[in-house]
């Protein structure tokens, strides 16, 4: 199972492929919207890479309760685990 | 004594022998559309990679731009109307339940007696037609077949809906699709999901529209956030279906040829197909707009006019659309 780390960690990445936001900007508290300027379909885009890499499900009514960095790691690792 | 059915025998192969395109002559910008949705040109530019779009004037109705499209991509093929065998004409915007619109364009051309009908599988349309008309030219149905992807969605579109005012546009594209020597058309991928049926769609039937206190023209409605996932990589599954039936991978390939939905969805699906660089990209949207059944070809007979690509280039169609409907094929251009 991935630590808290190991899932922001991956997900930066993600968020840098998809969108070119440099990596270490991608921390917990980070909006995306707001902070990291990732719009709507980006983040579509970030979800699904983050479904294929951490092995969840993510919804489309989930994508819209997943404002900050936090909130997605959470969810992450709430679904791996459950 | 029972006589037997008698069975027709086609040509060995068929490919597109022309394509032509009309772009309805109103350029509009988007500066033309923001106030109506409290909006930017920098906000569409992003969110969909349109410049411009092109509406058609009163004057260029579905069978005018249909006639335009189809005179060019007959020229370019050496095909006189009368030797069309069958019309298929993909729409959505054709504002007459019935007759079909195909029939009309057959008599403006000078190809009837023609088979001809229209088939509603929105953005899909065109590849849809395609298939139809490659099955029907190997199969003896029909030696040349006129296949037309039409639309005036400017006059289904709602000016006020932020999701879709900027997005819509209008024109026509036209192959012709006949026998030849080596394979041109590759086997179809297609299918539909109506489980999403209610992703794109006409917002009011007609009957909701003779119950309202004041008429209107029923308008497009789409829910934009899940059909760019279905779009984005759904979609790229498909396209990798059309490359195996066809027996080709995506070095293969010169040209990939999306419907051209949003460019967002464009280079989603070329990140996700992990397109070779020297593979160019139709990227028509940014200055035609999202035409639905008439983007593929208008596209390909932009490239094929700009020199972007080239006669006997190898490009990947996929169109997708409301249904929601969708078709893939690998093809060889004319």
């Amino acid at each position: 199972m991935a630590s808290t780390e190991e899932i922001r960690s991956g997900l930066a990445d993600i968020v840098n492929e998809v969108a070119g936001i440099p990596a270490d900007d991608v921390q917990l508290d980070k909006s995306f919207i707001d902070d990291l300027d990732v719009d709507s379909l980006s983040m579509v885009e970030v979800v699904v890479a983050a479904e294929e890499q951490f092995g969840v499900k993510i919804p489309d009514d989930e994508v819209k309760n997943l404002k900050t960095v936090g909130d997605a790691v959470a969810f992450i690792e709430k679904s791996q685990n459950g | 004594m029972t006589a037997t059915i008698a069975t027709t025998r086609g040509a060995a192969h068929a490919s597109i022998l022309g394509i032509g395109g009309y772009r309805p002559s109103r350029v509009v910008g988007n500066a033309e559309i923001v106030e109506r949705i409290a909006s930017s040109d920098e906000w569409i530019q992003t969110r969909s990679g349109i410049i411009e779009r092109r509406w058609a004037e009163p004057h260029e109705t579905v069978e005018h731009m249909s006639v335009g499209a189809a005179r060019t991509a007959l020229e370019r093929a050496g095909i006189e109307p009368a030797q069309l065998d069958c019309l298929v004409v993909a729409t959505v915007t054709h504002l007459m339940q019935t007759p079909a619109l195909a029939t009309l364009v057959a008599e403006r051309l000078g190809a009837t007696p023609a088979a001809a009908f229209d088939v509603s599988a929105a953005c899909a349309g065109f590849c849809h037609g395609i298939s139809l008309a490659s099955d029907m030219v190997r199969s003896g149905t029909a030696k040349h077949v006129l296949v037309i992807g039409v639309e005036r969605l400017s006059d289904i579109t709602d000016p006020y809906d932020r999701g879709t005012a900027f997005i819509f546009a209008d024109g026509a594209g036209a192959a012709v699709v006949g026998p030849s020597e080596t394979e041109g058309i590759g086997p179809v991928a297609w299918g539909a999901d109506g489980s999403k049926y209610d992703l794109i769609r006409q917002n009011e039937t007609w009957t909701d529209v003779l119950a309202m206190d004041r008429p209107m023209m029923p308008t497009l409605r789409m829910d934009g956030n899940p059909v760019f996932r279905w779009a984005s990589f759904e979609m790229a599954k498909i396209a990798r279906e059309a490359m195996d039936r066809a027996g080709v991978t995506v070095d293969d390939l010169d040209v990939f040829l999306p419907h051209q939905a949003n460019m967002r969805i464009t280079d989603a699906m070329a990140r996700t197909l992990k397109l070779p660089d020297r593979v160019a990209i139709a990227r028509d949207i940014a200055h035609q707009g999202n035409t639905s059944a008439a983007s593929i070809p208008l596209a390909a007979a932009g490239m094929l006019e700009s020199g972007q690509a080239k006669s006997g280039d190898r490009a990947l169609l996929i169109a997708f659309g409301a249904g929601l409907a969708y078709a893939a094929q690998v093809v060889r251009l004319p």
